[in-house]
């Protein structure tokens, strides 16, 4: 009994507690990862059965917009995936939300109805982009009137003004915000909401801002607002704007953009579209710097735009009342691009140049005399939690509460802001936070058969077939990416590791025999003497040294025999079942993770 | 069973040995015993051995007999050559594998039944030869591919499934070693390899015939209450006083510090074995000490376990009978087979 003898005093060993909903959830790393928490392994299952509606669906109850995201998310899930730390790509996440998307059947049924009676509260939304429809989407259901105030002719906000066709067509656009404004929401198109404390008059319930950062960064440069300037120099969201409302339809042979962000690469982009030849997108900083998703940065090269580094603009050069070209330093940066030095100057000659540099929030609207502070110049004071700003019952989301982000913050936002109206409306405090759940279920079928597709598949990540070069610019709005085919999808949907069946373990069953320890291909799995002074030593002291510190580590209880405990890092666990198959007393089991998420006046429910 | 191969994963980032090679260059096909089988983690410490050790996987030679136990070479190592003999014979085939080519890394697994049973006689002579081979006992006490029945090593009393106690005294293979003039005996246990993954590499430098008796719970015929080889019953009597680390020349070197008071003793190939602890007046050289320990303990019904016997002196199969240096296949054919006439001139020399 030696072996059994404590070498070191024994501190009480942290177990970990699975029954808190985070710590499976985290196990997840898409669904972590995703502002909106959507189930990802579970609808890649569906699609991998060919259930696309409840695919589409399950997604749908999350992020609100499949068919839009599964063509623009920024997608945060797949440099999450866990497939990227085992072959060093993650799974085509959001191309499969594409397929549900593509492929649903009839989902009437499962879409979200208006209640058929109203509560008599009223809601107010300043804008008609994705985070007022999210809202929309959640409290239609529960008998509130939600009016929108939207500035354009159309809804959708930067989905439709900014993001061109031949990435996300009009009709996709159309059939999924029809599906929140057919519920009765009253909409006011071309409405304009110019005062704040006028809007606070109008007697709603609760108002909510999702008027988005709708101002373009300014290059003051030398020559920016002489004549030629105001024609030839665009800001690249309002120009955007312009193409998809039909006022721009050309551009000179030779673009230059400023910028090296998603924003610059569909000005690039679509400046291919519109006659330019010769198109250079100008970045200040090396490569790895970037803003832009690699991806965009993929699309925009194969479509011959010519990505130029290390250029700092100096001057727009106009000539007899002409733009003419740009003055550029080139530059050369230190390890990490923090100090740059001009090395010399450089003339580029074109046609138009256009601003791609950022964009910023503006509230003209909003009178600074009201109680609503704000927490610098541009942004209000809001609560990340509940949306809320300093007046009770005025809330944010979106680009306009923090600053521009992208389309799944918006929705996530929208989620929330709903939560926050619900309670705010019913006479409770914001701040009161409906809880998340889980469950749990086995999903053993015999000794080694389990009700999911547990074997590895070795593919690698499927590319998706596109337009052809040569046709890719017929029509402005053509759509590029053709999405998967049957093989693509059949493939990609196995490469998923199913991280959401959790390793399920049960210390007082375990005999220590090391059947889990010696099959997990992996080796993740160690068992120890509760002896370590901290978690740093404890990840230095396992079979495999758990190096990848944002990955939890999980420690059971005491086991029976001997009082060591079992210790998993989840990092690397590829959900294969491989221990559970092998454990003699079922110790181990491969159970289904639901994360039970709350919706506005929906508590949290699983399946 | 499994439903599935283990996954390759690509990235795995994974610890090479002298040679390059990750734990993954040796290993064999997925095992097909039951979930929880002692057996598979001896299978998982010998590849951990071999490994650490830096041996090529294609000098390894793996042989066994007949039993669950005997199947397991089929899971490590398949780079090796492997032979599945008939039961209790591995002794034999391992001793001719040894004697035709000295370069290979002979690894027998063998089980209790095989090796203690039908097969004690082979054992007892490659034992006397000192074949130079690592030689394990994946002892359950029980024949676990016949279902069950007590084997030779099942202790008096120790109770089957049933309950049905076995009445004959078992057979100590390292007693029986100590005996037959062995001169490598260690005890482990399947469910400690910080112990056991030691005990193998000191086993594979040795330059004799090392015999390693491990007891390896059977979870499907003798893991119950009233069994004396379960895996509760082994951890409540192990008895573990005799600590001893192995610096091996070859492998990983981990830490090279040599405690104070340690008996030492150098193996074959070089490599040390360091006895840290050992209890009051033990040698593991001495074999009458060693036999008196071992018979004492189990008296107190101990299990006791460690590198408990150690002869580096005395000379091997190949040395004792001066064969050739070269292996058997390097040898031109008419040296190997002199031929009709050169065999006349030998026959003459006896008439
Ligand atoms: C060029 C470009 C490309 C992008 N590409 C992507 C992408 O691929 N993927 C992604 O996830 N995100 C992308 N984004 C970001 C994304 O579009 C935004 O983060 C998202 O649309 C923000 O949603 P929102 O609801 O907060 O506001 P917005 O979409 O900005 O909508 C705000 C709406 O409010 C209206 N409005 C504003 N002020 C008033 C007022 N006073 N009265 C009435 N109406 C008003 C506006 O007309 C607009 O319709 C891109 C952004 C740009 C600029
Ligand atoms: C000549 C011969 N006799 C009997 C058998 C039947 N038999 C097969 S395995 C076995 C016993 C194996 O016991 P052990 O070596 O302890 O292996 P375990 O399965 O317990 O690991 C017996 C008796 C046989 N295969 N061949
Ligand atoms: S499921 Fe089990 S065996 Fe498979 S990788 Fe995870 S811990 Fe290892
Ligand atoms: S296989 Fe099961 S019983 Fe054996 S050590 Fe692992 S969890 Fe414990
Ligand atoms: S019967 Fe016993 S020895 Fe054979 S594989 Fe099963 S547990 Fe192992
Ligand atoms: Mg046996």
């Amino acid at each position: 009994m030696a072996e059994l003898a404590p070498r070191r005093t024994l501190v009480p060993i942290p177990v970990t507690d699975v029954e808190d909903p985070s710590y499976f959830h985290k196990v997840v790393d898409c669904q972590w990862a995703c502002p909106a928490h959507t189930d990802v392994p579970q609808y890649i299952r569906l699609i991998g059965q060919g259930r696309y509606g409840d695919a589409y669906l399950l997604n749908r109850k999350s992020n609100v917009f499949p068919g839009i995201l599964g063509r623009t998310c920024d997608r945060p899930c797949e440099p999450a995936c866990r497939r990227g730390r085992v072959d060093g790509d993650a799974v085509a996440i959001c191309r499969l939300k594409r397929v549900a998307s593509d492929l649903r059947e009839d989902v009437g049924s499962g879409l979200p109805r208006a209640a058929e009676a109203k509560n008599g509260k009223r809601v107010a939304c300043v804008g008609a982009g994705p985070a007022s429809l999210t809202v929309a989407n959640d409290l239609m259901p529960l008998g509130y009137e939600v009016t929108i105030f939207e500035r354009q002719q159309l809804p959708g906000g930067l989905m439709r003004t900014n993001i061109p066709a031949f990435r996300l067509p009009a009709q996709v656009l159309d059939e999924e915000i029809a599906v929140i404004l057919d519920m009765g929401v009253d909409i006011r198109y071309g409405t304009e909401i110019r005062s704040m404390r006028e809007l606070l008059q109008m007697g709603y319930d609760a108002v909510f801002v999702g008027s988005g950062a709708p101002r373009g960064k300014e290059l003051e440069l030398p020559g920016r607002h002489d004549e030629v300037g105001e024609t030839h120099i665009h800001i690249g969201i309002d120009w955007l704007e312009s193409i998809a409302f039909g006022h721009v339809n050309k551009v000179g042979r030779r673009v230059l953009i400023i910028g090296v962000g998603n924003t610059a690469m569909d000005c690039c982009r679509s400046s291919r579209r519109l006659g330019g030849e010769d198109i250079r997108v100008m970045a200040r900083r090396p490569r790895q710097y970037f803003k832009a998703s690699p991806w965009e940065l993929e699309d925009a090269e194969e479509e011959g735009v010519q990505i130029v580094v290390n250029h700092a603009p100096r001057r727009f050069l106009v000539e007899d009342g002409r733009l003419v070209g740009m003055e550029f330093d080139q530059v050369e940066w230190d390890e990490g691009a923090v100090h740059s030095k001009t090395v010399g100057t450089v003339r580029i000659d074109c046609d138009d140049v256009i601003l791609a540099i950022g964009q910023e929030n503006a509230f003209p609207w909003i009178e600074r005399d009201l109680p609503l502070e704000f927490s610098s110049p541009q942004l209000a004071a809001v609560d990340e939690v509940t949306m809320q700003s300093t007046i009770p019952g005025v809330f944010f989301g979106g680009d306009a509460a923090f600053g521009a982000k992208n389309i799944i913050w918006a929705v996530e936002h929208g989620h929330q802001a709903a939560i926050s109206i619900d309670n705010h409306c019913q006479g409770v405090s914001a701040a009161q936070r409906p809880a998340q759940t889980m469950r749990l279920t086995s999903r053993k079928m015999g000794i080694t058969q389990w009700s999911y597709h547990n074997d590895y598949n070795p593919h690698g990540r499927q590319e998706m077939a596109r337009v052809d070069l040569k046709r890719r610019f017929e029509r402005l709005n053509l759509e590029v990416e053709l999405g998967f085919g049957p093989e693509e999808t059949a493939r990609e949907v196995q490469r998923c590791l199913n991280c959401d069946i959790q390793t399920a373990f049960q210390a007082p069953l375990c005999i220590e025999c090391d059947a889990c320890i010696d099959v997990c291909p992996v080796r993740c799995l160690t068992i120890i003497r509760p002896d370590w002074a901290d978690e740093e030593e404890l990840r230095t002291r396992l079979n495999a040294p758990a190096e990848n510190r944002s990955q939890a580590i999980f420690v059971s209880e005491a086991l029976p025999q001997t009082g060591r405990v079992m210790v998993k890092d989840e990092n690397l666990c590829v959900h294969c079942g491989l221990c559970a198959e092998r454990c003699p007393t079922a110790a181990w089991d491969m159970a289904r993770f639901e994360l039970g998420i709350p919706y506005a006046g929906r508590p949290a429910e699983v399946g | 069973m499994t439903s599935i191969a283990k996954p390759q994963i690509p990235l795995l980032p994974l610890e090479r040995n002298q040679l390059g090679l990750t734990i993954r260059d040796y290993s064999g096909s997925m095992s097909t015993l039951c979930a929880g089988c002692g057996h598979d983690s001896v299978t998982a410490a010998i590849q951990e051995a071999l490994w650490g050790l830096s041996i090529a996987p294609y000098q390894v030679a793996k042989l066994s007999g007949i039993g669950c136990s005997s199947k397991t070479p089929q899971y490590f190592d398949s780079a090796a050559v492997g032979f599945n003999s008939v039961h209790g014979r591995m002794a034999a085939v391992a001793s001719g594998a040894a004697a035709a080519n000295r370069d290979l890394v002979v690894v027998g697994v063998s089980g209790d039944g095989d090796s203690l049973s039908i097969g004690l006689g082979n054992l007892a002579h490659a034992i006397r030869r000192n074949v130079r081979m690592l030689y394990v006992i994946a002892n359950n006490g029980v024949y676990g591919l016949t279902k069950g029945q007590f084997s030779a090593s099942a202790d008096i009393g120790s109770r089957s499934r049933k309950g049905e106690p076995n009445l004959l005294p078992p057979v100590d293979p390292m007693l029986l070693g100590l005996s037959l003039g062995a001169t490598f005996l260690a005890r482990g246990f399947s469910g400690d390899k910080a112990q056991l993954v030691p005990i193998l590499k000191a086993g594979l430098s040795h330059g004799g015939f090392a015999l390693v008796d491990v007891i390896s719970p059977c979870v499907q015929f003798n893991d119950h209450e009233g069994s004396t080889k379960s895996f509760r019953y082994v951890r409540e009597h192990e008895l573990q006083d005799i600590d001893a680390d192995i610096i091996p020349v070859r492998g990983q070197i981990h830490s090279e510090q040599t405690p104070g008071s340690v008996t030492e003793v150098e193996l074959h190939d070089g490599s040390r074995v360091l006895f840290r602890a050992v209890p009051e007046g033990y040698d593991p050289r001495d074999r009458v000490r060693v036999g008196s320990y071992l018979v004492e303990s189990a008296r107190r019904g101990e299990i006791a376990t460690g590198l408990l016997y150690l002869d580096e002196t005395t000379p091997d199969m190949h040395q004792v009978s001066a064969t050739t240096q070269d292996r058997l296949w390097d040898l031109p054919f008419d040296r190997l087979c002199p031929g009709s006439a050169e065999l006349a001139k030998f026959q003459a020399r006896l008439r």
